[in-house]
């Protein structure tokens, strides 16, 4: 197997979403489950970011001398995946605030972070 | 028990196994992509931004950035609704330290420059107004930590947000009327690529999102910290 | 160059995933907390090996540090909580 640097994130990122994944459905503990899912974020991102890298290539930056408006998409690489990740981590952490005042919230009422003891839907 | 462990396991695995296929048909590129050849072909003529992610996030791809901003103000908005009942935390002994003091009085201010050069740089170098905002909701953060019984003004936070959030669609408008369509970045001349006053209204509409970022970030740290523990 | 970089990442990528095994199986929730701050730093090397400066600056000021310091945040006032119980 020939490793290059893509495969090399892509493999990685998409350890890191199994993790995640396995730890929100077997953690017992909220936050616990909340950090799997903030896990599996950052695989994602990973995963996203290293489909938009070509071997060679370096940022879409012009700084006037090793990239120029001329060479600029021969030298570098694609910045649409960039862009949507740029925006993903941001809002991945709202969502993280958000699950996190839930927990809180449950927490002042139940006194427990346990998910087995939240039982009022269950039948 | 044993059945919703063997569950997880069977979904875990199954998932892998989705995620190994598209490793599998993965192929090293060796050019762009059409849409990605566009973007960096044409970003230094139409755009004039250096930072092709800028251009991207700014301008041919406004209206996400505009509702990512949204989603951003709904979450500080609801995170403060849903704990508005837990009462101010009960105002214990100030009891931090001297040196978190010291050296949050002489770090404060570096940071919060260093997140405006951040992002009136968005065109031209690495960053932005989500990164220059981060950076800004971390110097309040380090505010809220050295003094936790409150010089942070809530009122203050809101209005800066609300009125850049209304001066960046006004901007957004402007495009519509004076050049090619909703956040069109032309209504201010393009000027020379490389230089800090160009790009059109790159920089002024990356500053306002960077304010914008930075003060709901701070928002939701400040309401999650001012909760108390009493149930409701 | 390429081979450096190989192993570089190679070396990284243990440590990531060795890092969220560790975030997930930990019982001290700190530990837990502390290495999932790691992951987001050491994703943030990662991407600006990638060749994303953008995404790495991104991902080290909000995930790094303000994630990490949320958590803590929420750990103290539930543990407040749960002593309340105790008492």
């Amino acid at each position: 197997m020939n490793l290059t640097i893509d495969k090399i994130a892509l493999l990685l990122g998409m350890s890191l979403m199994l993790i995640g994944l396995w730890g929100g459905f077997t953690q017992k503990n909220l936050l616990k489950i909340i950090l799997s899912f903030s896990i599996f974020d950052t695989g994602l991102n990973i995963l996203i970011v290293a489909l938009g890298y070509l071997p060679g290539r370096t940022a879409p930056i012009i700084d006037g001398s090793a990239v120029t408006p001329e060479n600029l998409a021969l030298v570098a690489i694609d910045p649409v995946p960039q862009a949507l990740v740029l925006t993903a981590i941001v809002i991945g952490f709202g969502t993280t605030a958000l699950l996190l005042a839930y927990a809180l919230k449950l927490n002042q009422h139940k006194k427990s972070l346990d998910i087995n003891q939240f039982t009022d839907l269950k039948w | 028990m044993k059945i919703k462990n063997s569950l997880v396991i069977l979904l875990v695995m199954a998932f892998g196994v989705f995620l190994f296929q598209v490793y599998k048909q993965h192929q090293t590129q060796g050019s762009l992509n059409k849409t990605a050849a566009y973007y960096n072909t044409n970003t230094p003529d139409e755009v004039g931004a250096s930072n092709v992610v800028t251009a991207i996030v700014v301008t041919y791809r406004g209206l996400d950035t505009l509702g990512e901003v949204t989603v951003l103000f709904l979450t500080a908005m609801i995170v403060g609704y849903i704990l508005r009942h837990g009462g101010k935390e009960k105002p214990m002994k100030n009891n931090t330290s001297e040196i978190l003091i010291t050296a949050a009085n002489v770090l404060i201010p570096g940071s919060i420059i260093l997140g405006v050069y951040v992002f009136i740089n968005g065109h031209l170098t690495p960053g932005g107004g989500f990164q220059g905002g981060a950076i800004i909701g971390t110097a309040i953060t380090l505010m809220i930590l050295a003094d936790p019984l409150g010089s942070v003004k809530k009122a203050v936070l809101h209005i800066t947000e609300s009125l850049s959030g209304f001066t960046y669609i006004l901007i957004g408008l402007a495009g519509l009327l004076f050049a090619g369509g909703f956040l069109d970045n032309r209504i201010l001349p393009l000027g020379n690529l490389g230089n800090l006053l160009s790009a059109g209204a790159i920089p002024l509409i990356y500053s306002l999102i960077g304010l914008k970022v930075g003060t709901e970030l701070s928002s939701i740290i400040a309401s999650i910290n001012e909760t108390g523990n009493k149930t409701a | 160059m390429e081979t450096f970089k190989i192993i570089m990442m190679a070396t990284l990528a243990v440590v990531m995933i060795i890092s969220a095994i560790m975030a997930v199986l930990s019982k001290e929730m700190p530990l837990a907390i502390l290495a999932s701050g790691a992951i987001s730093l050491l994703a943030s090397i990662f991407f600006l090996i990638l060749a994303s400066p953008d995404v790495a600056m991104t991902e080290a000021a909000i995930g790094a540090g303000l994630t990490t310091f949320l958590f803590f945040i929420i750990l103290r006032k539930t543990e407040q909580n749960s002593h309340e119980d105790k008492k």
